[in-house]
């Protein structure tokens, strides 16, 4: 197996956990971790096509690796305004979760313990 | 090359933003003023682009820095980014009147923050709007609507309650998700064909599985983001709990950016290689979306649901062009009913959609509420605001002369020539249901108020007005059909912009 084919499948790996917690924690601090673990996944694709375009002689083909850098930017921007979101709610419910239902806020405690 | 009066693009792009970026220097009660200069510059340069588009007949191209395309990056302007340029300016316009009334600051009180807040986002989502309509690789619009989202969510959460909270973060894990996808499919394709200009992509993609690939991803992601049928959930609370102004940008702007992207995907760059079933299956979602959008409004119990489920349906019709696009390319006829129809169908719907959202918001200032149950007296209190909604609704259901008339029109007249009698039909159904809901609204309204009611608050006239001037846009848009040239078609035939002259 060469890097470029395992780097593909790291990035792979990554983007399907990311995916998979997205989808099943209702909690928004896990969905924006899983979201940074998609994008993880993202930019490993993204550093990979640098890699593979390098012309003879150049360390990597330099567009994707700008790419990359607005991209990295944009999701750290995005998180900071989940995170914003996610501290003001808290602070006007008391809870962090986006089911719909009420009912997990007392049962939340524990959950944070063994956590 | 940079045409003559490129530039006016990246003024177009670069305003709105030094408008944020003053009005947050300035803040307070400045925000306002500098928020209203800069709409004013703004439609005066939206309309100079669009006297540069009609003169020349030709695309506005301007090179960032002289360097072409493959190097470079290109902002293009077609008659179909000029067309939504227009209708944004316009809706900004209109809902800057409107807002004066509820986020403005009266020189006696002091300055609070959810109008600095709202003004500048107004300024934002413009900003960014433009950027997507004029960009010309799939890198920037990717930026381009990363800001978009970042300038909607704050709008959802503007006034700071619990549920408008969580409705904001469920739009922005929607929309980060979307955009990821978007993403992959970008590097996908620079990976595969080594560039990202539209143009240039169009010319080199091939039928083989990395652009299939891409293409599901790049699409699925802003399906997400334009709250297409399945992906509809994050809309309705989001749209419903934001205050009316921002509710009426959100509806009829924001989705309206990534749809935007899916025809310059689908039209544009994967013309050659999206096949008709592929075509058909995002209509058929549209077409779900009509019919179970339309339906789930008819059950609202308020009216600022009903109007965002009937965005969700409206939303629908937006995907119905795609197959009639594929299948008149397939039998070598001209696109041009199907392109325009769908975009005729957009901004009918950015009009009529705002009107009723602010419609609705004067509704509630007189009422105190928006239950559908008891609407009596609005009729009475607000005559103008009901006919505007009235007007409004004409345009959703597509009665002449009206723009969705005309958009449904050339919608189904390329459905008939291509032989695709099934979206002629869920297009009846869907006027059908839309007339229901908005005669149900009308009729409640002007029943008779309650003897001894009076209006909880007068509302300005100003307000009644801009509601009532963009619902009679949307109603008057129909009138288009009598313009000499097709605007949208202006600059269509993509050529690859290297070697050119």
């Amino acid at each position: 197996m060469n890097a470029p084919t395992l780097f593909g499948l790291c990035a792979a790996v990554l983007v399907g956990l990311g995916l998979y917690g997205l989808i099943v924690h209702p909690q928004p601090l896990r969905k924006v971790l899983s979201f940074n673990l998609i994008g993880s996944g993202v930019f490993l694709v993204c550093a990979v096509i640098a890699r593979r375009g390098a012309a003879a002689g150049v360390g990597g083909d330099p567009v994707p690796q700008a790419l990359l850098i607005t991209a990295i930017v944009v999701a750290f921007a995005a998180s900071a305004l989940a995170v914003a979101l996610m501290l003001r709610q808290c602070d006007e419910t008391g809870s962090n979760s986006l089911s719909s239902d009420p009912g997990p806020a007392p049962a939340k405690p524990p959950a944070d313990g063994e956590a | 090359m940079t045409t003559p009066a490129g530039l006016l693009l990246v003024l177009a792009v670069l305003l709105p933003f030094t408008g944020v970026l003053l009005g947050l220097v300035l803040g307070g009660r400045h925000a306002q003023r500098v928020a209203w200069v800069t709409i004013l510059l703004g439609i005066g340069i939206v309309l100079a682009i669009t006297r540069v588009l009609l003169n020349s007949g030709a695309s506005l191209v301007y090179l960032l820095g002289g360097w072409a395309p493959p190097l470079g990056v290109a902002l293009r302007a077609d008659g179909l980014s000029v067309c939504m340029m227009l209708v944004v300016a316009l809706v900004v316009g209109a809902v800057g009147v409107y807002a004066n009334g509820d986020f403005g600051t009266p020189a006696g009180q002091s300055e609070a923050r959810a109008p600095l807040a709202f003004w500048l986002l107004l300024l934002a989502v413009w900003g960014s709007l433009n950027l997507v309509f004029v960009s010309g690789d799939i890198f920037t619009l990717y930026v381009a609507l990363e800001l978009l989202t970042f300038a909607g969510v704050p709008l959802v959460a503007l006034d700071g309650r619990a549920e408008t909270l969580q409705a904001a973060l469920r739009y922005l894990v929607y929309a980060l998700l979307g955009s990821m996808f978007y993403l992959l499919g970008t590097f996908l394709l620079y990976g595969a064909y080594g560039t990202l200009d539209i143009a240039l992509l169009a010319a080199r993609v091939g039928s083989q599985p990395v652009t299939w690939m891409a293409a599901a991803l790049m699409t699925a992601g802003l399906l997400a983001k334009t709250a297409l049928f399945p992906l509809h959930l994050w809309l309705p609370p989001a749209h419903a709990g934001a205050p009316a102004a921002a509710s009426a940008l959100l509806s009829a702007l924001v989705i309206k950016g990534a749809w935007f992207l899916v025809v310059r995907l689908w039209v544009d760059v994967f013309a050659g290689i999206v096949t008709l079933p592929a075509a058909q299956l995002l209509a058929a979602l549209g077409a779900s979306a009509i019919i179970v959008g339309n339906i789930v409004a008819l059950r609202q119990a308020r009216l600022k649901l009903l109007i965002a489920y009937s965005t969700v349906a409206q939303i629908g019709y937006l995907f119905l062009m795609f197959p009639l696009v594929q299948a008149l390319n397939a039998m070598r006829l001209d696109t041009a009913a199907a392109v325009t129809g769908g975009v005729l169908q957009a901004i009918s719907h950015a009009t009529a959609k705002a009107a009723m959202f602010m419609a609705a918001g004067l509704i509630y200032s007189t009422l105190g509420h928006d239950r559908m149950a008891d609407l009596r007296g609005a009729g009475r209190a607000l005559p103008m605001t009901i006919t505007a909604f009235a007007l409004a609704g004409a345009s959703l259901i597509g009665l002449p002369p009206s723009g969705g008339f005309l958009a449904k029109w050339l919608l189904l007249s390329a459905a008939i020539a291509t032989a695709q009698w099934w979206w002629v039909l869920v297009m009846l159904v869907g006027g059908l249901l839309t007339s229901a809901y908005v005669f149900m609204v009308v009729v409640r309204a002007m029943a008779p108020a309650a003897p001894g009611w009076s209006p909880k608050k007068q509302v300005p006239g100003y307000q009644q007005a801009a509601v009532l001037g963009l619902a009679l846009c949307s109603f008057l848009l129909g009138l288009a059909a009598l313009l000499p040239v097709d605007m949208a078609q202006i600059g269509r035939t993509v050529a690859p912009l290297v070697g050119s002259p």
